[in-house]
């Protein structure tokens, strides 16, 4: 279908694409073999200018924003969506500073972003608050002019790959949630370490790994916004970043429809192409047409979102639920087009079964998506 | 650091088709795009820039059309780009091709090095890179897969042999035609395609680049066309399987089966 995209945004997917079939495709099996962060697939990414989409311009971007991210994101994750989520998580965490940093800040760290200089990480999760984030023990005292934090992270995204992190940590525990405030942490800070790094059935080319923060002092000036106002930056950063996460399910399931088709034309069976049975075409037929519907769903979501309007949490929750529930369903029945040999590692559409997997877990799980769909719903009708 | 790279349109090989009448290359209707060579040729002399500054020109000469391999050059770092286009050009070999790329270079000022690629996909001679350093006496290497060093005036290179690589240096102004192993292009950049979108590619005539007109098209072109044709296939093929011993028995039997 055609989304009439705009000359600037058809050359933002022109962009993407190229990359992945220049450079994630081809590497992308390695990289899920070996476990391997692709360093190498992010510097092309920026010599592309792909970091500066969504930074404004006065920092060096160009501009974009949540639909720029979700074109983009959605070419690269039909190469690769562990490589697509480092891409992902690099905006994810820089989120914050965009949305409620100072002028200072961004000048600080925006121009480094955009040119692919630093990547970003965000960091939330901790073991005992992952659904419930306000759950989170992390915690920052000020101590004359710094911060001084102290606390663990669990599987954070680009964790030891890069150079810029934002930490959710509680500066008022007694307040809970309304407690919690967002820093920026930088690799090589005093105190300031990475622990475990997780081995996973998908996205294996991304890195998860523990942030340590013991006795992390960093200046007074890392605060990013005001204090005791992190959860609500946080509600907005994920309003914002999941249709991106959606996307990253529309790319993969294009890429397992396209091997299926292609498979099934060229597979005899009974002395037949197997796309000539029509239990295999019903089953392409569905295939494409969930795909068409959950990316028509999350263009219009990142649209409606970069109309900054007041209310954003149900369309960001609704494509993100969609787009990734059909993620899992296409890349499964991908599998069922491709037999046996689909289960082998020589075709590519194992890899993206598992690879699925988490595009339902992390950013919100998938009921956790529902509740907020739920609770809007409740809000609206009275 | 002046850097020209001669790049040239070709016709995309993943669509080669051959007209069955005059055997030679169908271009009508084929996708064109930039000689994959030209692409590490220019690469290279992107990097080049980064590291010690300066320009990079990429040049072609081509129909009016080849204007879209150097808007694609200035998405991919080129500074500028110079198409030598004119009626008078066609039909030129690879001896006209060399002559008039010089005229261009010396219309078009100073320069430190030229970049080539290694052969044209199309044309598949290797002879313009050569070719072009003869005609304006520079020092050249073909083949080259690595820069190790560019120091006072001295570049060192790596040219790939069968068996392993040479060694060579060179004093500047020079020509190198490079290989694919030389570096992995990059996708052009978000911002080079919106540069590329508004550049002006400069155009230049063969009366801009005063060329004589016995040197070009045609006429310029000492190489004659005898017969084009597709060679005969060979024959059978047979491989010998077992070990050693048993293929060298094997194969000795085959010859002597003919005798
Ligand atoms: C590969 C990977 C990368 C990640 N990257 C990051 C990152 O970069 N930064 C970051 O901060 N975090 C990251 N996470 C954490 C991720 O966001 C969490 O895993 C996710 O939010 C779910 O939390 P949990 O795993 O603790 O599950 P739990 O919250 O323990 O949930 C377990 C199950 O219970 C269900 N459940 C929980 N509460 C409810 C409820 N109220 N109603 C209905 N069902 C419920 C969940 O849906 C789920 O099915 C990452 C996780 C993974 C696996
Ligand atoms: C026997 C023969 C007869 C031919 N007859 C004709 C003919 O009658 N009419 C006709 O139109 N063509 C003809 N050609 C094609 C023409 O000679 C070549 O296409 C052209 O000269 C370039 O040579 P090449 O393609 O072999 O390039 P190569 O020598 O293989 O190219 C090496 C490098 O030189 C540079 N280069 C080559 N061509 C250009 C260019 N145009 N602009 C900028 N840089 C360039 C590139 O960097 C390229 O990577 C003939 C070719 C042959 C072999």
């Amino acid at each position: 279908m055609d989304y009439l995209l705009s000359e600037e945004e058809q050359m933002i997917k022109d962009t993407a694409r190229e990359i992945t079939e220049e450079k994630i495709i081809p590497l992308r099996a390695e990289l899920d073999e070996k476990n391997e962060f692709p360093t190498v697939i992010l510097e092309d990414m920026a010599k592309a200018d792909l970091f500066s989409i969504f930074v404004p311009e006065e920092y060096g971007g160009l501009g974009g924003g949540c639909f720029e991210i979700v074109l983009a994101l959605e070419e690269l994750a039909r190469g690769c969506v562990g490589v697509a989520t480092s891409f992902a998580a690099s905006a994810l965490g820089i989120f914050p500073v965009l949305i409620a940093g100072n002028e200072e800040m961004k000048q600080k760290y925006m121009p480094d972003i955009a040119s692919g200089k630093r990547w970003a990480a965000f960091g939330l999760t901790e073991a005992n608050a992952g659904s419930d984030a306000s759950g989170i023990q992390t915690t920052a005292v000020l101590d004359g002019d710094e911060w001084v934090l102290n606390g663990t992270k669990q599987w954070i995204t680009n964790g030891g790959e890069s150079q810029i992190y934002t930490i959710i940590a509680l500066t008022d525990p007694s307040k809970g949630a309304r407690g919690a405030s967002i820093f920026v942490v930088e690799d090589g800070d005093p105190g300031f370490s990475y622990g475990k790094k997780e081995d996973k059935m998908g996205i294996r080319s991304s890195a998860t790994r523990e942030l340590i923060l013991k006795d992390c002092r960093i200046p007074k000036d890392r605060l990013v916004g005001r204090k005791g106002t992190g959860f609500i930056t946080v509600m907005k950063t994920l309003d914002i970043s999941r249709p991106g996460i959606a996307s990253l399910g529309v790319g993969l399931g294009q890429a397992a429809l396209d091997e299926a088709v292609v498979y099934a034309k060229q597979r005899v069976q009974f002395g037949k192409p197997i796309i000539s049975f029509q239990a295999v075409q019903h089953m392409l037929a569905d295939m494409a047409t969930q795909l068409e519907a959950a990316r028509s769903l999350v263009y219009a979501a990142a649209r409606h979102i970069d109309a900054n309007p007041k209310n954003m949490s149900k369309p960001s929750s609704m494509c993100k639920v969609f787009a990734t529930d059909m993620a899992m369903k296409v890349t499964t029945d991908a599998v069922q087009v491709l037999g046996g040999y689909g289960y082998m590692k020589e075709y590519p559409v194992e890899k993206m079964m598992r690879d699925a997997k988490i595009l339902q877990i992390y950013e919100g799980t998938n009921q956790i998506q529902r509740n907020v769909i739920g609770q809007e719903l409740n809000k609206e009708y009275i | 650091m002046n850097i020209i790279v001669c790049i040239k349109q070709v016709p995309d090989a993943k669509d080669v088709r051959l007209d069955p009448k005059t055997n030679t290359l169908a271009r009508e209707g084929v996708e064109s795009i930039m000689n994959p060579f030209d692409r590490h040729a220019l690469e290279e002399g992107v990097r080049l820039k980064e590291t010690h500054g300066g320009q990079v020109t990429a040049l072609s000469m081509g129909p009016p059309q080849a204007e879209s391999v150097l808007r694609e050059a200035i998405s991919c770092g080129a500074d500028q780009g110079v198409l030598v286009s004119d009626r008078a050009f066609a039909g030129a070999d690879t001896w006209a091709t060399s002559y008039t790329l010089r005229k261009a270079i010396e219309a078009s000022g100073e320069f430190d090095l030229i970049l080539c690629g290694k052969q044209a996909i199309d044309g598949d001679t290797a002879q313009v890179g050569p070719g072009l350093a003869g005609q304006m006496k520079l020092p050249f290497v073909t083949c080259v897969q690595k820069i190790r060093n560019l120091d006072d005036g001295i570049i060192q290179v790596e040219r790939m042999m069968d068996d392993g690589f040479d060694v060579l240096e060179l004093p500047v102004p020079a020509l190198l035609t490079v290989v694919k192993d030389i570096n992995d292009p990059r996708v052009p950049s978000l911002k080079g395609k919106m540069k590329a979108k508004k550049a002006t590619i400069k155009i230049l005539s063969a009366a801009d680049i005063g060329a004589e007109e016995q040197c070009i098209g045609l006429a310029g072109s000492p190489t004659r066309v005898v017969n084009v044709f597709t060679p005969a296939p060979r024959g059978d093929r047979k491989m010998f399987t077992g070990s050693l011993e048993e293929q060298v028995d094997q194969l000795v039997d085959q010859l002597r089966s003919y005798l």
